[in-house]
């Protein structure tokens, strides 16, 4: 079955059961993936999946949802079915109704539709490049993790108004996490993940490369004296870091009270003048782009901080009503609809200001901690209290030098961090997760073992 | 003929499959494998959210699809799907053979056929009817929030049940047929305490296999006192300093620890990759001769407890370390082939779409012969770690755990309370300074995610004292 026949037979059931308003989203994949060890297929796997998820408004406007894996034509009424009894329990306080942009035009970036290339020569590449990546370096012994998939999919938003969307697109992934073993050390670990449209698209070379030189740039290894220090964030960890506390842009996370910011909260000043960030869903280098979101609105960019300022909020349909805006493409598809951000770009503003330039991560010759990567993220960030204490990857630079820190954790407040930014580099660097420059922070909290 | 005898072209949850599964095998073996396993499962899962004095989410699902692992010499190849007809799982088998490249089927294995069913169904059929409606449950779980309502200072009360009823059939060519329902609740409590400045969070959770009248004998006043109670000693709470110290970590989800830094060290999917400290020190000394430690998945109600395991093999009790001696790993089908440790009846995934794996089930320390009392008489500078959150292990085997509600430690009396503890460390430079282990064995639910996906565990332990370990602070 396609999804317009998904959805006729959906509109059909419906019509039989006598509901007249509702609305569904549905994905369908194909998913391959291989796991090699010492040059060894390990695990081969193929899975067919799809999944549908129902709402219906039942006569008193009140909405009940059921999700399925069963799209016969018996599974579809069941749905229908169970969503319209559970929609006896309808949150009676804040409704929910289709998103008024849910038949807008929505912007679908171009790209090269790829076929599977297999199995075969998903096995034969990821073999390859676990050789290559045990062979750069005697200490690298084993690549206990590693990956090579390729997913192609489909997702579709329908309703009862007559809206209707899908898109399909294919997705590949590599990753290679390297173990490294000298003799009376501690082992170390790291790596790299690349992803693209598909397998031809990741650039193999440069993950093996990448795991290779971070793995090896650990081997020299110290531990760290507990203490205040001045710290680099890597793009890749001030990302995951404003992921982490991306309740403070959720108006969802507002109206629930577990945000830092509330109502009122836009304009507040956050950081430096220097400072922008932007959900950017649609950016030409998002790979897992989606033109619209759970409820059908179209994905656009929004600009959350606005000259170190928060300028927007993110919304659902429901969200966006209580606080008089418009949805922005940030909503999922459930009994109570949540919120995220897509692909978070943070960029240093025009602004004129204080930023001490001179921090330079690639030049900077004083004494700084560079955070490469956080980790336990679930465990360490208390996004309703605006705390975090995480263990990182990292080095200490001091006099020119660096040591990779062995077992460290940084911890310290969303808000305090965002206005001790010392600098933004002006280089941007594109990651799986978003975009952003070195960001420069003074005076957090490290915890070592020295 | 009985028409649970009917010859279907597709599984049917509830009919006897045999002649279909069978037929299914065959024909994986015909092809070339060496040993083919189904494993199918159908679904029925409810979840139910309040917030404040009223219900914001109840999401029911339902689902059914079918995992098949074929294995040649030592590799496997998994296929997963939702098309359960008899074509669709041929189909899959196919699929399989492809991807490991089995072109070679002259010296197959044989399959003599299914073994007599081990249906564990039998008592449970009734479940479905047995457990709270939605109805019954949205009324306890507001009665739940507003027992949070204690004062104005609690400014988000949150109260959430779930419910996941799985039937599953498993079969595969070493003759291997069984069937189960597992049913699976949890309820947990969660709140926001504010003041000016100061900002804190409590939370409980609580949760049973088996067991469909669990959730009305739940104590949500307890519940709720507990969570309100930590809530409000964590609102004013200095930040801990950091710092190498002595801790004692509670009972109950205090084993959370255990599991991460220790537990997943001894599943032979680590062996596999080489990651685990452990890998040739069984019959060793790894921890204090205190610790005693166990996996086991036969506790009646526990979260981790079944009556069967994803691959048909009944539970069983594996001492892992005794009295610090590193006695057995926990092992799977995949983890025999290529370790060559014996199987625990630890395979575990979390639905059809993942291939087991080596998992922990109930795990504990065992207890010992200190009351609380005597492990925090014992320190005079130190921590106190009453409510652990969760945490995580790195590939070379450092963990790291957030502290919920952490008391100093001084001169043997618990005083004020901290807030933004981390501890930090290593499981095999932790575990010989476990020195001592309380009286009070309990244990706590919780979930854990891994290479099969996110599956029921319990943790649990006595009081334990670590004599050192770094406490991560301000």
């Amino acid at each position: 079955m396609d999804s317009r026949e998904i959805t006729t037979q959906i509109s059909e059931a419906a019509d039989s059961l006598n509901l007249r308003k509702w609305d569904y989203g549905a994905s369908f994949s194909n998913d391959y993936s291989v796991q090699v060890d010492k040059g060894e297929a390990k695990q081969l796997k193929a899975s067919q999946k799809q999944i549908l998820t129902i709402r219906v408004w039942n006569q008193s406007n009140l909405v009940g949802i059921t999700t399925t894996s069963d799209i016969s034509e018996s599974g579809i009424k069941k749905a229908l079915k169970q969503a319209n009894i559970a929609s006896d329990f309808g949150n009676k306080n804040e409704s929910t109704e289709f998103s008024p942009l849910a038949k807008d035009p929505i912007k679908v970036k171009e790209f090269k539709k790829r076929s599977p290339v297999g199995i075969k020569k998903l096995l034969t590449l990821l073999r390859e490049a676990e050789v290559k990546l045990l062979k750069s370096h005697e200490s690298i012994k084993s690549v206990p993790y590693n990956g090579l998939s390729e997913s192609f999919f489909e997702r579709v938003y329908a309703n009862s108004d007559g809206a209707f969307r899908s898109y399909s697109k294919s997705q590949a992934a590599l990753y290679l996490y390297a173990r490294a073993e000298e003799k009376n050390n501690k082992p170390r670990s790291s790596g790299s993940i690349k992803l693209g449209y598909g397998v031809d698209d990741i650039d193999i070379e440069s993950c093996i490369k990448e795991a290779s030189n971070k793995t090896i740039s650990h081997l020299n290894y110290s531990s760290i004296k507990t203490d205040k220090y001045l710290i680099c964030f890597s793009p890749e960890s001030f990302l995951t870091i404003i992921n982490a506390f991306s309740s403070m842009f959720n108006a969802r996370s507002i109206l629930d009270g577990v945000s830092l910011s509330n109502k009122n909260s836009i304009g507040e000043k956050l950081s430096t003048e220097a400072l922008n960030i932007y959900d950017d869903g649609l950016h030409e280098k998002n790979i897992s782009s989606s033109p619209f979101d759970g409820e059908g609105t179209p994905t656009k960019r929004l600009c959350l901080i606005n000259r170190g300022r928060i300028e927007n909020f993110i919304h659902s349909e429901s969200t966006a009503r209580i606080f008089k805006t418009i949805p922005t493409g940030h909503a999922g598809l459930g009994s109570k609809v949540s919120v995220s951000p897509d692909w978070i770009v943070v960029e240093k503003s025009e602004e004129k200001s204080d930023l001490k330039t001179s921090l330079d991560h690639s030049s900077y010759e004083g004494e700084f901690v560079y955070i490469e990567e956080l980790n336990a993220i679930h465990a360490g960030v208390r996004a309703s209290q605006g705390s975090f204490s995480l263990p990182f990857d990292g080095w200490l630079y001091k006099n020119g030098t660096k040591v990779s820190i062995e077992s460290a954790t940084v911890a310290g407040d969303i808000k305090y961090l965002l206005k001790n930014i010392v600098n933004i580099e002006s280089s941007q660097k594109v990651t799986t997760s978003g975009i952003s420059p070195h960001i420069w922070v003074d005076e957090l909290s490290i915890t070592g073992d020295a | 003929m009985l028409s649970s005898q009917v010859k279907s072209n597709e599984i049917v949850f509830g009919n006897c499959n045999k002649d279909l599964l069978e037929e299914i095998i065959f024909y994986g073996i015909r092809l070339g494998a060496d040993f083919v396993e189904i494993f199918i499962e159908n679904t029925d899962n409810a979840s139910v959210l309040a917030e404040e004095d009223f219900i914001t989410s109840v999401s029911p699902s339902f689902g059914r699809g079918a995992g098949i692992r074929i294995f040649k010499n030592k590799k496997d190849g998994f296929v997963s799907t939702n098309d359960l007809t008899k074509h669709g799982l041929m189909k899959s088998v196919s699929q399989a053979i492809e991807m490991l490249d089995i072109k070679d089927n002259k010296n197959r294995e044989v399959f003599n056929g299914l073994n007599k069913h081990r249906d564990y169904t039998l008592p449970k059929k009734n479940w479905i009817n047995e457990v709270p409606s939605i109805h019954e449950i949205s009324e306890k779980l507001l009665v739940s929030t507003n027992s949070l309502k204690k004062n104005n200072k609690i400014i988000t009360r949150k109260g959430s049940y779930s419910r996941s009823l799985q039937e599953v059939i498993i079969a595969s060519s070493d003759g291997t047929y069984a069937s189960d329902i597992r049913l699976h609740q949890t309820v947990g409590l969660n709140v926001i305490a504010s003041d000016a400045q100061y900002r804190s969070s409590g939370s409980r959770r609580f949760g049973s296999a088996g067991m469909p009248n669990e959730f009305r004998l739940w104590d949500h006043e307890k519940a709720a006192n507990d969570v309100f109670e930590s809530s409000m000693n964590m609102l004013y709470a200095d930040y801990v300093d950091a710092g190498q110290m002595p801790v004692v970590l509670a009972n109950k989800f205090g084993g959370v620890i255990f599991h991460e830094a220790c537990g997943h060290l001894l599943e032979t999917t680590q062996i596999e990759r080489g990651t685990t400290p452990f890998e040739n020190k069984l019959n060793e000394k790894i921890a204090h001769e205190s610790v005693t430690a166990i996996d086991e998945g036969i506790s009646e109600g526990s979260f981790g407890s079944l009556s069967v395991d994803d691959e048909g093999m009944e539970p069983e009790k594996s001492v892992l370390i005794k009295d610090g001696i590193l006695k057995k790993f926990i092992s799977d089908r995949a983890g025999e082939l290529r370790t060559g440790h014996k199987r625990t009846g630890s395979g575990r995934r979390q639905n059809y779409s993942f291939a087991a794996a080596s998992r922990m089930r109930n795990t504990f320390i065992a207890k010992g012969d200190y009351s609380k009392e005597d492990l925090i008489n014992s320190i005079s500078d130190g921590l106190y770690c009453k409510s652990m959150g969760g945490g995580s292990v790195g590939a070379t085997g450092q963990f790291n755990f957030a502290v919920e509600e952490g008391y100093l430690i001084k001169n043997g009396k618990l005083t004020k309370p901290v807030k933004g503890a981390t501890l930090i460390g290593e499981a095999k430079e932790v575990m010989p300074k476990i020195s001592m282990c309380g009286n009070d064995l309990e244990l706590a639910p919780g979930f854990c995610g891994s290479i099969s996906g996110s599956v029921n565990v319990t943790v649990g332990q006595p009081h334990i004292k670590v004599d050192s370990i770094t406490v991560g602070g301000r």
